[in-house]
């Protein structure tokens, strides 16, 4: 019998319905992975038994042809999403062991259409960093190591544990946010495909808000076609969540494979850095090259504010940050750290609670917002995001479709490596991607080859609101031109 | 506002005359169902923490859904108090930590209110009116409760009130005295019950008042104000406010300046005291809501509310005094609660001859019923005399039935004992004689016996009161004053 976890979600789905295996099969097999595979550390909590459950539920649905879209299809949960009965702390200490009595809609949607639960999965505290190392789970380790070397590298972040497990093989898919990079960037780290939807697209509810005129929920997969399989189940209105758009769900499936012929995809010519590695560049080129070769016209297009996306990023995420950890106060649920009085329990609770990244953007946000600073930081920095969102806007009404660039400036690095470091060079991570948070558009990392020392690297391609289906067509080409990556399972 | 208010009512203070500057903030709770952001329940008085849900506790990834009830409310009250509506409006997060709020912020509209600048006419007991402006109205949550007194070393928290919709309806700096203070708080919880956007009710603090004070010589610019918080009752606010000028006053006229504070009234001391400098003053941090889209609707929303807006206190006075001839006082205290009005016009819809009665109904209402109700120390909702009793009881005056006299009679007897006014005239013979012949025997009579006062009478034909008032004595009340007076005017050749 073949490795179940090495099957694509979409091959195990057929699978499934071919009756060739399993759920409980499929769903031990992972399990058993993820045991194997704990010296990653991308699993903060193992639900084997609750697994188990869903699945056997999952094969007798699959026995009745009620399978659903996802039935049986074992999927890791990046901890920010509340799972019923499940802890969910956004591997944060100051949520202590905190147990929802409540399910995210996005995860319901995905027990909704048969999926099994296997875990959560390790974030950055708050979703708030790059490389999956402010966790209070310790860092997860990414499956790639360079050639010949043994050093741990980051998976990037936040979502570092839901890359690190799609990678791995310890589940067929997963889901992660992405407030500035949070998806984009590890999945790129990893080797795997993450796609960042337009905002509105997934419902926030009953996911802990980082910033919530950023966050999204999306996939991770290991192919184009098992995250838009995903994100079907994912995606849809949401009547709890006013900023969720009611807009039909397309079957995103469906745009996998289809051509690319007659496609615009604009190249910005302001993600050329300066000291950008060759590397990326020769990528970013050979990605523009097998898009053209597959029918795209491309054309060159500026993006002007694209330079100040960075520092605005870092004003308005911390700003509603800052008041979104508010409701951590040792009050009513989580983590208490008694005071001799109200003001001390807030200080002593939050101290202890929160780690330095998430104290520092605290802080940063408390900062901006107050009175006599709000118009020179907040104030300025949402203007620049409308700057942001028009040039998009002007670039989409001169008929592009798609824009590509890097995903991330480099590939993974080694954990611990920019610990000592200045913070904003960790925030230079996510040079490429706060953009199309900044204007709420969806994206797309592809992984597109690798550097010298053998590790991964992605491609983004940014798509017009609500044309994700794009994002997946033109994904696809690049995922046929450059093939998979997969990492030696070196734990086992 | 710097001109001088013709209403003003100067303070004599040692050195010189201080005029008194007032505003007014009303957070009012919305009367809905439900809270601003969440399905739980606003009834009041449940066990505590009983009508919380997720939202109101502030789980991590909840969202706040607005209410459209509540949105709706606040538009028929902005149309009430004359104001510009908004058609988009944001809602803000003001952030601050406290354990009765559970977000650590509230959300609230700073920048752009629902409802823009409006007015209120307010009557004043000795016969004037003025009007104060309306700087804005806002929606807000509501915030919990924390109760100290239930262990001793630990508070509790409620969070039943948390989340609830309240308005608050900010006035300008109108206000010229205490009287007028409480005459605006008055006239404001008045168009609200009207409205039915608010239940006014201030023992359950669903209207309460942050009260700005302010002193100056007259034609002198604004003073610096203190705020006091929290006042929840009309009688706190005006000793509030008398209080608080005069330690004002005080102050500059032994040459200090006045702080820029929040205070607090104590009403068992009856002063105020100072809860926080402007130092201590929080920085709420105020940033537009992310989690909620500006609130937007269309003109056409805000007509069909405006046309399906009930009859107002100021509309119903004036249409009292034009068609029934109401003075206005009269019509004030008629309008001056929903309930009197709503009593008022059960007794007209009920009355044979609106037109004939109206005023008649007036005059009784409010002098009988309510002299009566206020001597019992009886509510209106209680009364023992119903609208359509007391409409019979003017209907048997107005169609001549009994007289005036008689009919306080009859009052008494519904009062007492209740029934069909129409059917105990019957029964108890207190009818009008209207029959001229038995009449006129009793005119004779009094003639007969009394020529003194008849030569007296032809003499000073004023003195026709005094057999008048004989007739009557000896009809038992019951004869028909009119026809009295005109067979005695033939009968002594007046």
């Amino acid at each position: 019998m073949t490795d179940l976890t090495s099957l694509t979600l979409a091959e195990a789905r057929d699978g499934l319905a071919t009756k060739s295996f399993t759920s409980v099969e499929l769903t031990d097999a992972h399990l058993q992975a993820m045991e194997r595979a704990r010296v990653l550390n991308a699993y903060v909590l193992e639900t084997p038994e609750q697994a188990r459950a869903m699945a056997r539920a999952a094969d007798d649905k699959i026995a009745k042809g009620e399978g659903g879209p996802l039935g049986g299809i074992p999927l890791g949960i990046k901890d920010l999403f509340a799972t019923k009965g499940v802890r969910t702390t956004a591997c944060s200490k100051i949520l202590d062991d905190f147990k929802p009595t409540y399910e995210s809609t996005v995860t319901s949607q995905l027990w909704r259409d048969g999926a099994v639960l296997l875990g959560k999965l390790n974030n950055d505290e708050f979703a708030m960093g790059s490389s999956n190392e402010t966790s209070c789970f310790g860092p997860v380790v990414n499956p790639w190591r360079r050639n010949g070397s043994d050093t741990k590298l980051v998976p990037g972040g936040s979502s570092g544990g839901s890359a690190s497990a799609v990678a791995a093989g310890l589940c067929l898919g997963a889901t992660g946010t992405d407030t500035g990079g949070s998806i984009r960037q590890p999945a790129a780290f990893a080797g795997i495909v993450g796609i960042k939807p337009t905002y509105g697209r997934c419902s926030r509810w009953g996911v802990v808000a980082f910033a919530s005129s950023l966050d999204q929920a999306g996939p991770f997969a290991r192919t184009v076609r098992d995250s838009a399989i995903l994100l079907r189940s994912m995606a849809g209105h949401d009547p709890k969540d006013t900023t969720s758009v009611n807009r039909e769900v397309p079957d995103y499936e469906a745009a996998v494979g289809r051509s690319i012929k007659g496609l615009k995809i604009g190249i910005p010519k302001e993600y050329r850095l300066d000291g950008m590695p060759a590397e990326i560049e020769k990528l970013w080129t050979q990605g523009a090259e097998w898009l053209k070769a597959a029918g795209a016209e491309l054309v060159e297009v500026s993006l002007p504010h694209t330079k100040y996306a960075l520092p605005a990023y870092y004003i308005v995420a911390p700003a509603e940050a800052s008041s979104n950890l508010a409701r951590y106060d040792g009050v009513r649920y989580g983590a208490r750290v008694p005071g001799n009085n109200i003001v001390e329990m807030y200080e002593n609770t939050r101290a202890a609670g929160f780690g330095a990244e998430v104290r520092r953007r605290v802080m940063i946000g408390t900062y901006v917002l107050s009175a006599g600073y709000y118009d020179a930081y907040y104030l300025r920095a949402q203007k620049v995001r409308t700057l942001i969102k028009k040039d998009f806007e002007d670039c989409f009404a001169n008929g592009v479709h798609a824009i590509l660039t890097p995903a991330t400036p480099s590939a993974a690095f080694g954990i611990g490596e920019k610990a000592g470091a200045d913070p904003v060079e960790m925030y230079l991570n996510d040079i490429f991607t706060v953009t199309v948070n900044m204007a709420g558009l969806p994206g797309i990392a592809v992984p597109a080859g690798k550097d010298a020392q053998g590790l991964p690297l992605g491609l983004q391609l940014i798509g017009r609101p609500f044309d994700e289906e794009t994002l997946f067509s033109a994904g696809e080409v690049i995922e046929q031109a450059a093939g998979r990556f997969t990492p030696a399972k070196w734990w086992e | 506002m710097n001109a001088p208010v013709k209403t003003a009512k100067l303070i004599k203070g040692a050195t010189s005359d201080w005029e008194m500057v007032i505003g007014l903030e009303i957070h009012a709770q919305v009367t809905s169902n439900a809270k601003l952001f969440s399905g739980a329940s606003t009834q009041f008085g449940g066990e505590p923490n009983s009508h919380v849900s997720l939202v109101d506790a502030a789980m991590p990834g909840m969202l706040p859904v607005i209410n459209e009830a509540c949105v709706k409310q606040a538009v028929r009250t902005g149309l009430g108090l004359n104001a510009q509506i908004n058609l988009r409006s944001v809602f803000d997060r003001k952030n601050y930590f406290y354990p009765d709020l559970p977000q650590g912020y509230q959300i609230s509209q700073y920048k752009s209110p629902i409802v823009g600048e409006g007015e209120v006419t307010v009557d004043l007991d000795d016969g004037e009116s003025i009007v104060v402006g309306i700087e804005r109205l806002h929606l807000e949550q509501d915030a919990g409760k924390s109760l100290h007194d239930q262990s001793p070393t630990m508070s509790f928290v409620d969070l039943n009130r948390s989340g609830v919709a309240l308005m608050e309806i900010v006035s300008k700096p109108d206000i010229r005295s205490s009287e007028q203070a409480k005459a605006y708080v008055s006239k404001l919880r008045t168009i609200l019950r009207y409205l039915g956007t608010c239940d006014g009710d201030m023992e359950k603090g669903n209207l309460r008042a942050d009260v700005n004070v302010s002193v100056r010589k007259p034609g002198e610019p604004f003073g610096t104000r203190c705020e006091i918080k929290n006042v929840n009752s009309i009688r706190f606010i005006g000793q509030a406010i008398e209080y608080e000028a005069r330690r004002q006053i005080g102050i500059l006229e032994d040459g200090g300046s006045i702080e820029q504070e929040t205070r607090l009234y104590d009403p068992g001391k009856g002063e105020t005291r100072s809860m926080r400098s402007k130092e201590e003053a929080h920085d709420y941090r105020y940033f537009p809501d992310p989690d909620l889209l500006p609130l937007e609707f269309s003109q056409a929303y805000v007509d069909a509310l405006k046309a399906e807006l009930p009859e107002l206190p100021d509309q119903k006075k004036r249409r009292f005094i034009s068609e029934f001839g109401l003075t206005p006082y009269d019509a004030s205290v008629l309008v001056g609660e929903r309930e009197s009005a709503d009593f008022y016009e059960s007794v007209l819809a009920a009355l044979e001859d609106k037109a004939r009665d109206g005023k008649l109904a007036a005059n009784w209402v409010i002098n009988e019923l309510f002299g009566r109700l206020n001597k019992e120390g009886q509510d209106i909702s209680a009364s023992p005399v119903s609208a359509a009793q007391l409409a019979t009881i003017i209907n048997l005056i107005g169609e001549g039935t009994i007289s005036g006299k008689i009919a306080k009679d009859l009052f008494e007897i519904v009062w007492q004992e209740g029934g069909d006014p129409r059917e105990l005239v019957e029964a108890r013979g207190m009818k009008q004689v209207t029959d001229m012949g038995a009449i006129e025997k009793v005119v004779d009579d009094i003639i007969a016996a009394n020529p003194d006062k008849v030569t007296q009478a032809r003499a000073k034909p004023a003195l026709i009161g005094w057999f008048v008032g004989q007739v009557m004595k000896s009809s038992g009340g019951k004869a028909n004053p009119q026809a009295v007076n005109e067979l005695l005017k033939s009968k002594l050749g007046l």
